[in-house]
């Protein structure tokens, strides 16, 4: 029940505040942190594991329309948990992040923030594929919303741009979606969008390399990969902060979601047959969002850009399909939700107090906001992965797995890392050091701005420094086969040398390890004929 | 005829009592109240009419009228569309020149009409009840005259006397043919071996039925009369005109399987392609949300066809899962334009509705839910349609029309979301001056129109086994 309540508490949430919001403008932003607050409890309570013999965490079934097969399937793993967790958690720093720049009509903007959260909630926790793909447009309509209405100027064209991209994706999956389910329902005779039911479903290569083109489209675009990026930077810059810090922690996260649960799974020949092709696009991703990211001058579409270079990481991650690389494209997902939910935190900040989001209008900020200027130092630090906070290790992981399979992608994926220390350390330059505009000084943070960024980064140096635990609860592929927590970090330490001195012993390299039994269990599954 | 053959054909007969009542009323009493609610009166007494009719179902009427699961199913949509447009047309109408009465009647006719056409099974039937319709149309789209209603009705009347003309004729011709009129022995006759005259008379009778139901090539009268006529017609003319059409249609091709004859399924396949391209690219360049919503159901012709030339049960399901979600879409977005529309003029370009989320917020989400169900967004009744045609296609492997289903919704999400973003964006100076009240019975029938999108779009059960039901019958 726990899952259910996860999704349903934020959408009863934003109603409560949508209707609080008559009572005044701060009610809703009350209602929001605590019904979210709610919710990260309650999911924290899962960590405890759940019943002995099963694969998820928590699971539950609830009929819906049994007559073509789609139920309401909820169920978590390690995987689907941290992103929920993060979900609730980023779900705060964005009510937190809205709490002074959004003041009209706040009932109805954190009714769909909220909205958008349950969306994203639903999407994570759901293992019907109609009910995934529910989810996955309900977190679109809100969103859409958040960016048109209390957006900068080219709001509308940036909210009507990433609607139709995501949209136009979406019916690619929908499409796919369907074929499957009469592939699998002509094979067994049983018409089903369960998870469990279409796992190993029979087909020829040709037909699932099709089904699986529909469902990368749609987790392509969300992702984004290149070249299906282009509504990204628009809608980041274009939406308010609360809507920049969903956009990039949560939306984003989903296309990795839904590769790393429904494509590799699903489709694990094709899959594997096209990952080459999307090597090079993450590779192209990475370092064309790094080299973008270095030619702009508005704050929040340079931090928009560097998110395309860091999920062409989470891409490269998933794509490599192989265990330190997933687990390291998952601590990745979450430490960029994080430091780049941060990153925009800051820039609504002082766009809050200056108006303006023109770097070269800005300057000298340090003097005035030494606060601001450290917790940004901070998450430029962690963005451009310094050893110590999570976004290296989730980098290094990347590199490392990904290195195994697809030596030449890991080396210029590296070239990425460059890039990205020139453009975190250009932005403090800009902003914070160098000469100051006349009309310097600027209001240094406060309180509750303190309070979120400190718990953001108290999650970057927990994953930075002390990840096992991490590993020990989510990491992905839980199979005996797959390294664990306390073994992903020696590796870490041993490195690759240690690495290539046991490929030596004798493994076939590349994607077609999974046929050894090492994939996730999923993988396993199909193997067994499951 | 026996008493169960006229407990079969109960609303037909409850709805040419309440024209005939409603003709020898109105001449005591012109109260536009007392009309309205003699209408919605006899539209309920219809509806209700279908408890003993499905008794006495499955029935063969004559040889003129099938009174089964599937005539039943639609009758009741038609209606249930019609008593909407009612409650809709109440406020609308309220204080304008002229007798209403005749309004209302005229409206009792039309629908009388579409449900004849939801349970024909002979030409002579198909044709009578066409007329019906199309005759009350006439009326009806230039009953509040004005340069555009005028031009409305005289271009749906030659157009819908030429392709009336083109029925008459197709059906003479497969008379010539094959020696019947009815539905079923056309079936067992056309089988045999299909000579040129079968198939001229077959492609006037496609060429007629395509100019009814405004699909590509046949939809240029469309936007004209949609934006001419008055809100609540528009929305008559979206829903039950063309739903009874497509419903005698589906019924037409399913039981005599002329998809099967020669190139029509190609024939089929190609207008339901250019219907959706059409429909959907020419609805991108609109500045009327009235010729907005014409050609978004051209593009809506296009998709119900997906689900026809897929056939079968599942087909047929689609069919009528996506011609509900679209009558009550339709119908909610017409009912709130006409619920926005003062006396003087209809609220019709797509500027002026701009802010209205901020004055008006109930109406505006209503509005919005509409829009999103016609883009057949989930939690919508519009997406589970869209979903059951889709899956129709893919069951059949149609994945040709599946793609340009897909390509289409896409291209339509954009002139759906620049409504809701004016709707949504913030007012003009002037505009935000203080709207008049909105009429009680229109409100009532767009918050219910509401409610019904939703709970179809989530809860598609009860819906689905009524469904399951009719397409039985084939």
């Amino acid at each position: 029940m726990i899952l259910v309540w996860a999704v349903v508490i934020p959408l009863l949430g934003g109603l409560a505040a949508w209707l609080s919001g008559r009572l005044g403008s701060a009610f809703p932003r009350w209602v929001s942190l605590s019904a979210l607050a709610l919710d990260l409890v309650l999911l924290l309570t899962l960590l405890d594991g759940g019943p002995a013999g099963s694969r998820w965490l928590a699971e539950i079934r609830i009929e819906w329309i049994p007559v073509i097969g789609a139920g309401i399937h909820l169920a978590a793993d390690g995987l689907s948990l941290a992103l929920a967790l993060l979900t609730a958690f980023l779900g705060m720093a964005a009510v937190a992040a809205s709490w002074s720049g959004i003041r009209e009509r706040t009932g109805f903007f954190h009714l769909c923030l909220m909205s958008v959260i349950a969306g994203v909630m639903g999407a994570f926790l759901s293992l019907d594929l109609l009910l995934f793909y529910v989810f996955w447009e309900l977190m679109l309509v809100p969103m859409f919303f958040m960016v048109a209405v209390w957006g900068r100027e080219g709001r509308y064209r940036a909210a009507l741009r990433f609607f139709i991209f995501t949209q136009a994706g979406s019916l690619l999956m929908l499409a796919s979606i369907l074929g499957l389910y009469f592939v699998h329902g002509t094979e067994t005779g049983r018409y089903s969008f369960d998870y469990a039911d279409l796992l190993g479903t029979p087909m020829g290569l040709a037909t699932e390399f099709w089904l699986m083109l529909g469902f990368l489209a749609a987790f392509a675009v969300k992702l984004p990969a290149i070249p299906f990026h282009t509504w990204l930077p628009e809608a980041h810059s274009e939406a308010p902060t609360g809507g920049s810090v969903v956009l990039a922690g949560l939306l984003l996260k989903t296309g990795a979601y839904g590769m790393i649960r429904f494509l590799f799974p699903l489709f694990p020949d094709a899959a594997a047959t096209i990952a080459p092709v999307v090597h090079v696009l993450a590779v192209v991703g990475i370092i064309y969002g790094a080299v973008l990211a270095l030619g702009q001058t508005d704050l929040k579409r340079l931090i928009a850009y560097t998110s395309i270079s860091h999920m062409g990481f989470v891409l490269l991650g998933i794509f490599a399909w192989e265990g330190l690389a997933l687990n390291g494209a998952l601590v990745l997902m979450v430490c960029h939700g994080a430091s780049t939910g941060a990153l925009f935190i800051i820039a609504g900040a002082v766009e809050e107090r200056t108006h303006t989001l023109d770097i070269g209008r800005m300057g000298g900020f340090w003097s005035s906001a030494p606060k601001m200027g450290g917790a940004a130092l901070f998450f430029a630090l962690a963005s451009l992965g310094l050893p110590g906070l999570g976004n290296f290790i989730g980098e290094f992981l990347v590199l490392l797995g990904s290195f195994r399979v697809n030596a030449a992608a890991a080396v210029f994926a590296a070239l990425g890392l460059i890039a990205s220390a020139v453009y975190s350390l250009w932005i403090i330059q800009k902003v914070f050091h160098g000469p100051a505009p006349p009309e310097a000084g600027i209001a240094d943070i406060g309180g509750r701005e303190a309070a979120t960024l400190a718990s953001m980064a108290a999650v970057l140096l927990w994953l930075g420094l002390f990840p096992g635990p991490f590993f020990e609860r989510t990491g992905i592929g839980t199979a005996a086969s797959m390294p664990t927590g306390s073994e992903i970090e020696r590796e870490a330490v041993t490195g690759v040398a240690g690495r290539i001195g046991r490929e030596k012993s004798g493994r076939p390299p590349g994607l077609a390890r999974h046929g050894a039994g090492e994939g996730p269990e999923e993988m396993r599954g199909r193997q067994q004929g499951k | 005829m026996s008493i169960a053959d006229f407990i079969a054909v109960l609303p037909i007969l409850v709805l040419t009592i309440a024209a005939v009542a409603a003709t020898v009323l109105a001449a005591f009493r012109t109260g536009h109240a007392f009309n309205a609610a003699l209408a919605a009166c006899g539209f309920v007494l219809a509806l209700a009419s279908l408890a003993p009719a499905s008794k006495a179902a499955p029935r063969a009427v004559t040889a003129l009228f099938s009174v089964d699961a599937y005539s039943l199913f639609f009758t009741g949509l038609l209606l249930g569309a019609a008593l909407a447009v009612t409650l809709l047309s109440y406020g609308y109408n309220a204080g304008r020149e002229g007798g209403l009465a005749e309004f209302y009647i005229v409206l009792i006719i039309g629908t009388l009409g579409a449900i004849v056409l939801a349970s024909s099974v002979h030409f002579a039937s198909f044709f009578l009840g066409l007329e019906i319709l199309g005759v009350s149309l006439y009326v009806l789209i230039a009953y509040f005259l004005g340069p555009h209603a005028n031009e409305a009705s005289i271009k749906y009347l030659i157009l819908a006397g030429v392709a009336s003309s083109f029925l008459v004729f197709g059906m003479a011709l497969v008379y010539t043919e094959l020696g019947t009129m009815e539905f079923s022995r056309i079936a067992m006759r056309a089988g045999a071996g299909a000579g040129p005259l079968l198939f001229a008379g077959l492609a006037m009778i496609t060429v007629a039925a395509g100019f009814k139901l405004a699909a590509a090539p046949f939809h240029m009268w469309a936007p004209d009369v949609y934006e001419g006529a008055p809100a609540p017609v528009g929305a008559f003319l979206a829903s039950v005109s063309k739903g009874a059409v497509a419903v005698i249609i589906l019924r037409y091709f399913l039981q005599t399987g002329s998809f099967a004859i020669g190139p029509f399924f190609t024939v089929f396949t190609a207008i339901a392609v250019a219907s959706m391209f059409a429909g959907n690219i020419l609805a991108l360049f609109q500045k009327s949300v009235k010729r907005t919503l014409a050609y978004s159901s051209v593009a809506h012709i296009g998709y119900i066809l997906v689900a026809f030339l897929a056939g079968g049960r599942p087909g047929t399901v689609a069919a009528g899962y996506y011609l509900a979600a679209y009558f009550v879409s339709i119908i909610g977005a017409f009912g709130a334009v006409a619920l926005l529309s003062g006396k003087e003029k209809e609220l019709d370009s797509i500027t002026e509705y701009r802010g209205l989320a901020w004055q008006r917020p109930w109406l505006a989400g209503a509005f919005t839910a509409m829009l999103l169900s016609l883009a057949g967004m989930p939690l919508t009744a519009g997406f589970l349609g869209k979903l059951f045609v889709a899956g129709a296609g893919v069951g059949e492997d149609l994945w040709f029309l599946v793609i340009a289903l897909v390509v289409n919704s896409a291209i339509s999400v954009y002139y759906y979301l620049r409504i809701i973003i004016a709707l949504f964006s913030p007012a003009y100076g002037e505009a935000a001056a203080p709207l008049p009240g909105l009429p009680l019975a229109g409100s009532v029938a767009l918050g219910t129109l509401t409610l019904l999108l939703v709970f179809l779009g989530v809860y598609p059960a009860p819906l689905l086994s009524l469904l399951e039901k009719a397409a039985a019958v084939f």
